[in-house]
Protein backbone atom coordinates (compact mmCIF):
# COMPACT_ATOMS: atom_id res chain seq x y z
CA UNK A 1 0.00 0.00 0.00
CA UNK A 2 1.43 3.36 -0.94
CA UNK A 3 1.51 6.27 1.51
CA UNK A 4 -1.37 8.72 1.49
CA UNK A 5 0.85 11.69 2.09
CA UNK A 6 4.34 13.02 1.97
CA UNK A 7 6.46 15.15 4.30
CA UNK A 8 8.67 17.90 2.95
CA UNK A 9 11.64 19.33 4.81
CA UNK A 10 13.81 22.41 4.74
CA UNK A 11 16.37 21.05 7.17
CA UNK A 12 18.55 24.13 7.36
CA UNK A 13 15.73 26.04 9.06
CA UNK A 14 15.15 23.36 11.71
CA UNK A 15 16.08 24.09 15.32
CA UNK A 16 15.30 20.62 16.61
CA UNK A 17 12.44 21.49 18.96
CA UNK A 18 10.78 18.13 18.32
CA UNK A 19 7.20 19.42 18.09
CA UNK A 20 6.61 17.66 14.77
CA UNK A 21 7.97 14.35 16.04
CA UNK A 22 5.88 14.49 19.20
CA UNK A 23 2.62 15.58 17.64
CA UNK A 24 2.63 13.55 14.41
CA UNK A 25 -0.54 11.47 14.89
CA UNK A 26 0.87 8.42 13.08
CA UNK A 27 4.49 8.78 14.25
CA UNK A 28 6.16 9.11 10.89
CA UNK A 29 9.06 11.25 12.05
CA UNK A 30 12.22 10.63 14.01
CA UNK A 31 15.30 12.69 14.83
CA UNK A 32 18.09 12.15 12.37
CA UNK A 33 21.57 11.06 13.39
CA UNK A 34 22.98 13.89 11.24
CA UNK A 35 23.24 17.55 12.06
CA UNK A 36 22.25 20.51 9.96
CA UNK A 37 24.53 23.49 9.47
CA UNK A 38 23.51 25.05 12.78
CA UNK A 39 24.17 21.84 14.68
CA UNK A 40 20.65 20.62 15.33
CA UNK A 41 19.28 17.15 14.75
CA UNK A 42 16.51 17.60 12.23
CA UNK A 43 13.55 15.24 11.70
CA UNK A 44 13.49 12.58 9.02
CA UNK A 45 10.54 10.60 7.70
CA UNK A 46 11.63 7.27 9.15
CA UNK A 47 8.25 5.65 8.50
CA UNK A 48 7.18 7.57 5.43
CA UNK A 49 4.80 4.79 4.40
CA UNK A 50 2.56 5.69 7.36
CA UNK A 51 2.14 9.36 6.41
CA UNK A 52 -1.45 10.48 5.88
CA UNK A 53 -0.62 14.01 4.75
CA UNK A 54 -2.51 15.72 7.59
CA UNK A 55 0.03 18.58 7.78
CA UNK A 56 0.01 18.51 11.58
CA UNK A 57 3.82 18.80 11.49
CA UNK A 58 3.48 21.86 9.26
CA UNK A 59 1.00 23.49 11.64
CA UNK A 60 3.17 22.97 14.69
CA UNK A 61 6.53 23.82 13.16
CA UNK A 62 7.69 27.17 14.61
CA UNK A 63 10.42 27.45 12.00
CA UNK A 64 8.47 26.78 8.80
CA UNK A 65 10.86 23.91 8.13
CA UNK A 66 8.46 21.02 7.57
CA UNK A 67 5.08 20.49 5.99
CA UNK A 68 2.97 17.60 4.87
CA UNK A 69 0.83 17.23 1.80
CA UNK A 70 -1.58 14.64 0.55
CA UNK A 71 -0.53 12.53 -2.40
CA UNK A 72 -2.74 13.18 -5.38
CA UNK B 1 14.90 19.58 -1.64
CA UNK B 2 15.94 23.08 -0.60
CA UNK B 3 14.43 24.71 -3.66
CA UNK B 4 10.93 23.57 -2.63
CA UNK B 5 8.73 26.44 -1.45
CA UNK B 6 6.91 26.35 1.83
CA UNK B 7 3.13 26.54 1.33
CA UNK B 8 2.95 29.64 3.52
CA UNK B 9 5.87 31.36 1.82
CA UNK B 10 3.57 33.98 0.32
CA UNK B 11 3.05 35.40 3.81
CA UNK B 12 6.64 34.95 4.89
CA UNK B 13 9.73 37.06 4.31
CA UNK B 14 11.84 34.10 3.32
CA UNK B 15 15.04 36.11 3.23
CA UNK B 16 14.77 36.74 6.98
CA UNK B 17 14.45 33.05 7.84
CA UNK B 18 15.48 31.34 10.03
CA UNK B 19 13.99 33.63 12.62
CA UNK B 20 15.53 34.63 15.96
CA UNK B 21 13.18 32.72 18.28
CA UNK B 22 14.73 30.02 20.44
CA UNK B 23 14.29 26.30 19.80
CA UNK B 24 11.11 25.25 21.57
CA UNK B 25 9.61 28.74 21.61
CA UNK B 26 5.94 28.88 20.71
CA UNK B 27 5.90 32.24 18.97
CA UNK B 28 6.80 30.64 15.65
CA UNK B 29 3.92 28.23 16.04
CA UNK B 30 1.59 31.13 16.86
CA UNK B 31 2.78 32.94 13.72
CA UNK B 32 2.30 29.75 11.76
CA UNK B 33 -1.29 29.50 13.05
CA UNK B 34 -1.85 33.15 12.19
CA UNK B 35 -0.71 32.54 8.63
CA UNK B 36 -2.97 29.52 8.30
CA UNK B 37 -5.84 31.70 9.56
CA UNK B 38 -4.99 34.38 7.00
CA UNK B 39 -4.95 31.77 4.27
CA UNK B 40 -8.39 30.54 5.30
CA UNK B 41 -9.79 34.06 5.62
CA UNK B 42 -9.30 34.66 1.90
CA UNK B 43 -8.25 38.27 2.50
CA UNK B 44 -6.05 40.01 -0.04
CA UNK B 45 -2.53 40.68 1.17
CA UNK B 46 -2.96 44.40 0.53
CA UNK B 47 -5.96 44.56 2.86
CA UNK B 48 -4.07 43.36 5.92
CA UNK B 49 -1.73 45.29 8.16
CA UNK B 50 0.19 43.74 11.03
CA UNK B 51 1.33 45.95 13.91
CA UNK B 52 3.76 44.79 16.58
CA UNK B 53 5.45 46.42 19.51
CA UNK B 54 8.79 45.54 21.03
CA UNK B 55 9.69 42.15 22.38
CA UNK B 56 10.17 38.63 21.16
CA UNK B 57 6.66 38.54 19.71
CA UNK B 58 7.16 42.05 18.40
CA UNK B 59 9.48 40.58 15.81
CA UNK B 60 6.48 39.03 14.02
CA UNK B 61 6.02 42.25 12.07
CA UNK B 62 9.45 41.77 10.56
CA UNK B 63 8.81 38.23 9.40
CA UNK B 64 5.39 38.58 7.74
CA UNK B 65 5.37 39.69 4.13
CA UNK B 66 2.44 42.04 4.65
CA UNK B 67 2.13 45.72 5.41
CA UNK B 68 3.68 45.69 8.83
CA UNK B 69 4.63 48.14 11.47
CA UNK B 70 7.21 47.63 14.20
CA UNK B 71 6.32 50.28 16.73
CA UNK B 72 7.66 51.62 20.00
CA UNK B 73 7.41 49.65 23.20
CA UNK B 74 3.84 49.18 24.38
CA UNK B 75 2.39 51.44 21.73
CA UNK B 76 1.32 48.87 19.15
CA UNK B 77 -2.36 49.54 19.78
CA UNK B 78 -2.20 53.35 19.42
CA UNK B 79 -0.33 52.99 16.13
CA UNK B 80 -2.91 50.44 15.00
CA UNK B 81 -5.76 52.76 16.00
CA UNK B 82 -4.26 55.51 13.89
CA UNK B 83 -3.85 53.17 10.97
CA UNK B 84 -7.43 51.97 11.30
CA UNK B 85 -8.76 55.52 11.54
CA UNK B 86 -6.91 56.51 8.39
CA UNK B 87 -7.77 53.42 6.37
CA UNK B 88 -10.91 51.86 7.89
CA UNK B 89 -11.10 49.22 5.16
CA UNK B 90 -7.80 47.66 6.21
CA UNK B 91 -7.82 44.70 8.57
CA UNK B 92 -5.46 45.84 11.28
CA UNK B 93 -4.04 43.03 13.36
CA UNK B 94 -1.90 43.67 16.41
CA UNK B 95 0.42 40.80 17.31
CA UNK B 96 2.56 41.40 20.32
CA UNK B 97 3.63 39.92 23.59
CA UNK B 98 2.27 40.16 27.09
CA UNK B 99 5.04 42.46 28.25
CA UNK B 100 4.37 44.85 25.41
CA UNK B 101 0.57 44.82 25.24
CA UNK B 102 -0.38 44.26 28.86
CA UNK B 103 2.46 45.62 30.98
CA UNK B 104 3.92 48.59 29.17
CA UNK B 105 0.87 49.20 26.99
CA UNK B 106 -1.85 47.99 29.32
CA UNK B 107 -3.56 51.34 29.39
CA UNK B 108 -3.81 51.46 25.62
CA UNK B 109 -5.26 47.98 25.60
CA UNK B 110 -8.09 48.74 28.01
CA UNK B 111 -8.96 51.98 26.24
CA UNK B 112 -8.99 50.39 22.81
CA UNK B 113 -11.40 47.86 24.30
CA UNK B 114 -13.50 50.56 25.89
CA UNK B 115 -13.80 52.44 22.59
CA UNK B 116 -14.34 49.17 20.71
CA UNK B 117 -11.75 50.00 18.09
CA UNK B 118 -12.10 47.63 15.16
CA UNK B 119 -8.84 45.80 15.79
CA UNK B 120 -7.76 42.20 16.20
CA UNK B 121 -5.31 41.82 19.05
CA UNK B 122 -3.30 38.62 19.30
CA UNK B 123 -1.28 38.51 22.49
CA UNK B 124 1.34 35.81 22.75
CA UNK B 125 1.71 35.29 26.47
CA UNK B 126 4.97 33.67 27.52
CA UNK B 127 4.55 34.82 31.14
CA UNK B 128 7.58 37.12 31.32
CA UNK B 129 9.58 39.80 29.49
CA UNK B 130 11.56 37.40 27.38
CA UNK B 131 13.65 39.63 25.15
CA UNK B 132 15.17 41.63 27.98
CA UNK B 133 16.19 38.61 30.02
CA UNK B 134 13.10 37.29 31.73
CA UNK B 135 11.80 39.89 34.17
CA UNK B 136 8.44 39.86 35.96
CA UNK B 137 5.68 41.03 33.64
CA UNK B 138 2.01 41.72 34.31
CA UNK B 139 1.14 38.09 33.64
CA UNK B 140 3.87 36.28 35.58
CA UNK B 141 2.20 33.81 37.97
CA UNK B 142 2.83 34.07 41.69
CA UNK B 143 5.91 32.09 42.88
CA UNK B 144 7.57 32.12 39.45
CA UNK B 145 11.30 32.68 39.56
CA UNK B 146 12.45 35.38 37.16
CA UNK B 147 15.40 37.71 36.75
CA UNK B 148 13.83 40.39 38.93
CA UNK B 149 12.28 37.94 41.38
CA UNK B 150 14.98 35.39 42.28
CA UNK B 151 12.94 34.12 45.23
CA UNK B 152 9.66 34.08 43.34
CA UNK B 153 7.21 36.67 42.12
CA UNK B 154 4.61 37.75 44.66
CA UNK B 155 2.42 40.18 42.73
CA UNK B 156 -0.98 39.12 41.45
CA UNK B 157 -0.90 38.74 37.66
CA UNK B 158 -3.52 39.90 35.20
CA UNK B 159 -5.91 37.35 33.84
CA UNK B 160 -5.98 38.57 30.26
CA UNK B 161 -9.40 37.22 29.19
CA UNK B 162 -10.94 38.79 32.27
CA UNK B 163 -9.21 42.08 31.55
CA UNK B 164 -10.31 42.01 27.93
CA UNK B 165 -13.90 41.26 28.81
CA UNK B 166 -13.98 43.98 31.44
CA UNK B 167 -12.55 46.43 28.93
CA UNK B 168 -15.34 45.68 26.48
CA UNK B 169 -13.90 43.30 23.91
CA UNK B 170 -16.46 41.61 21.66
CA UNK B 171 -14.42 38.45 21.12
CA UNK B 172 -12.20 36.86 23.74
CA UNK B 173 -10.48 33.52 23.40
CA UNK B 174 -7.49 31.86 24.98
CA UNK B 175 -5.63 28.88 23.58
CA UNK B 176 -2.17 27.48 24.03
CA UNK B 177 0.13 26.76 21.12
CA UNK B 178 -0.63 23.11 21.71
CA UNK B 179 -4.29 23.66 20.65
CA UNK B 180 -3.23 24.40 17.12
CA UNK B 181 -6.50 23.89 15.24
CA UNK B 182 -8.56 25.74 17.84
CA UNK B 183 -6.00 28.52 17.73
CA UNK B 184 -6.25 28.83 13.96
CA UNK B 185 -10.03 28.88 14.20
CA UNK B 186 -10.00 31.49 16.97
CA UNK B 187 -7.62 33.70 14.99
CA UNK B 188 -9.82 33.37 11.90
CA UNK B 189 -12.93 34.27 13.90
CA UNK B 190 -11.14 37.19 15.51
CA UNK B 191 -9.96 38.49 12.13
CA UNK B 192 -13.48 38.27 10.72
CA UNK B 193 -15.03 39.84 13.80
CA UNK B 194 -16.05 43.47 13.66
CA UNK B 195 -14.92 45.27 16.78
CA UNK B 196 -12.22 44.73 19.36
CA UNK B 197 -11.36 41.04 19.26
CA UNK B 198 -8.74 39.49 21.48
CA UNK B 199 -6.95 36.15 21.33
CA UNK B 200 -4.49 35.15 24.02
CA UNK B 201 -1.95 32.55 22.98
CA UNK B 202 -0.09 30.87 25.80
CA UNK B 203 3.37 29.98 24.64
CA UNK B 204 6.43 28.28 26.13
CA UNK B 205 9.52 30.33 26.89
CA UNK B 206 12.12 27.58 27.29
CA UNK B 207 15.19 29.77 27.56
CA UNK B 208 14.06 31.99 30.41
CA UNK B 209 10.79 31.24 32.16
CA UNK B 210 10.97 27.46 31.98
CA UNK B 211 14.67 27.16 32.59
CA UNK B 212 14.49 29.25 35.75
CA UNK B 213 11.38 27.46 36.98
CA UNK B 214 12.72 24.00 36.09
CA UNK B 215 9.89 23.14 33.77
CA UNK B 216 11.92 21.46 31.05
CA UNK B 217 12.18 22.48 27.42
CA UNK B 218 9.54 23.70 25.02
CA UNK B 219 8.34 20.22 24.22
CA UNK B 220 7.90 19.38 27.92
CA UNK B 221 5.84 22.52 28.27
CA UNK B 222 3.70 21.53 25.28
CA UNK B 223 3.01 18.20 26.98
CA UNK B 224 2.13 20.12 30.14
CA UNK B 225 -0.39 22.17 28.14
CA UNK B 226 -1.81 18.99 26.68
CA UNK B 227 -2.41 17.49 30.12
CA UNK B 228 -3.25 20.58 32.14
CA UNK B 229 -5.44 22.77 29.99
CA UNK B 230 -9.15 22.56 30.66
CA UNK B 231 -11.20 23.40 27.59
CA UNK B 232 -14.24 25.35 28.72
CA UNK B 233 -15.89 27.34 25.97
CA UNK B 234 -18.12 30.07 27.29
CA UNK B 235 -16.59 29.89 30.76
CA UNK B 236 -16.75 32.83 33.12
CA UNK B 237 -13.55 34.77 32.59
CA UNK B 238 -13.14 35.14 36.37
CA UNK B 239 -12.02 31.51 36.35
CA UNK B 240 -9.19 32.09 33.91
CA UNK B 241 -6.33 33.04 36.21
CA UNK B 242 -3.08 31.15 35.70
CA UNK B 243 -1.19 29.66 38.63
CA UNK B 244 2.21 28.13 38.39
CA UNK B 245 2.18 24.40 37.59
CA UNK B 246 -1.60 24.20 37.96
CA UNK B 247 -4.26 23.43 35.34
CA UNK B 248 -5.79 26.46 33.65
CA UNK B 249 -8.87 27.17 31.56
CA UNK B 250 -8.72 27.68 27.81
CA UNK B 251 -11.49 28.24 25.32
CA UNK B 252 -13.61 30.84 23.60
CA UNK B 253 -15.13 32.97 26.31
CA UNK B 254 -16.86 35.94 24.72
CA UNK B 255 -18.45 36.36 21.30
CA UNK B 256 -20.84 39.32 21.12
CA UNK B 257 -22.55 40.60 18.00
CA UNK B 258 -23.79 44.04 17.17
CA UNK B 259 -21.74 46.35 19.39
CA UNK B 260 -20.96 49.53 17.42
CA UNK B 261 -17.31 50.19 16.74
CA UNK B 262 -15.54 53.46 17.41
CA UNK B 263 -16.03 54.86 13.89
CA UNK B 264 -19.66 53.75 13.74
CA UNK B 265 -20.42 55.38 17.08
CA UNK B 266 -18.62 58.54 16.01
CA UNK B 267 -20.48 58.85 12.72
CA UNK B 268 -23.84 58.08 14.31
CA UNK B 269 -23.32 60.56 17.12
CA UNK B 270 -22.16 63.40 14.88
CA UNK B 271 -24.93 62.73 12.36
CA UNK B 272 -27.50 63.02 15.13
CA UNK B 273 -25.87 65.92 16.93
CA UNK B 274 -25.18 68.21 14.04
CA UNK B 275 -28.26 67.29 12.02
CA UNK B 276 -26.82 68.64 8.81
CA UNK B 277 -26.24 72.08 10.29
CA UNK B 278 -22.51 71.92 9.94
CA UNK B 279 -22.52 69.74 6.88
CA UNK B 280 -21.00 66.77 8.66
CA UNK B 281 -20.13 64.05 6.21
CA UNK B 282 -19.83 60.44 7.27
CA UNK B 283 -16.17 59.75 7.89
CA UNK B 284 -14.82 56.90 5.83
CA UNK B 285 -11.11 57.39 6.17
CA UNK B 286 -8.77 60.01 4.87
CA UNK B 287 -8.01 58.35 1.58
CA UNK B 288 -11.52 59.19 0.42
CA UNK B 289 -11.18 62.86 1.21
CA UNK B 290 -9.91 63.71 -2.27
CA UNK B 291 -13.03 62.17 -3.83
CA UNK B 292 -15.62 64.18 -1.93
CA UNK B 293 -16.09 66.54 -4.85
CA UNK B 294 -17.28 63.55 -6.92
CA UNK B 295 -20.31 63.33 -4.68
CA UNK B 296 -20.27 59.57 -4.82
CA UNK B 297 -18.63 58.83 -1.54
CA UNK B 298 -20.22 60.91 1.18
CA UNK B 299 -23.39 59.61 2.68
CA UNK B 300 -25.82 60.73 5.36
CA UNK B 301 -25.57 64.39 6.11
CA UNK B 302 -25.41 65.97 2.69
CA UNK B 303 -26.92 69.42 2.47
CA UNK B 304 -28.89 69.02 -0.73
Amino acid sequence: MSAKGKVNFMVERCKGCGFCIEFCPVKVLEFSKDYNMKGYHFPVAAHSEKCIGCNMCGMYCPDFAIWGEKNK
Amino acid sequence: MENVKHPLSKYLREDRMPHMWCPGCGIGTAMNAFMHALEKSGLEKNDIAVVSGIGCTGRVAGYVDLDSFHTTHGRAIPFAEGLKATKPDTKVIVISGDGDLMSIGGNHFIHAGRKNMDLTVICVNNLNYAMTGGQVSATTPVRSITATAPHGSFTTPFSLPFLAEASGAVYVARWTVFHIRELQKAMLEAINKKGFSFVEVISPCPTLYERRNKMGDGLARMKFYKENSIVKNGADTKETNIEINKPFVVGKFIDIEGKPTYLESMNKYYDETFQCQLGYKTYKGTRYSCNISDGGVSEGCMDD
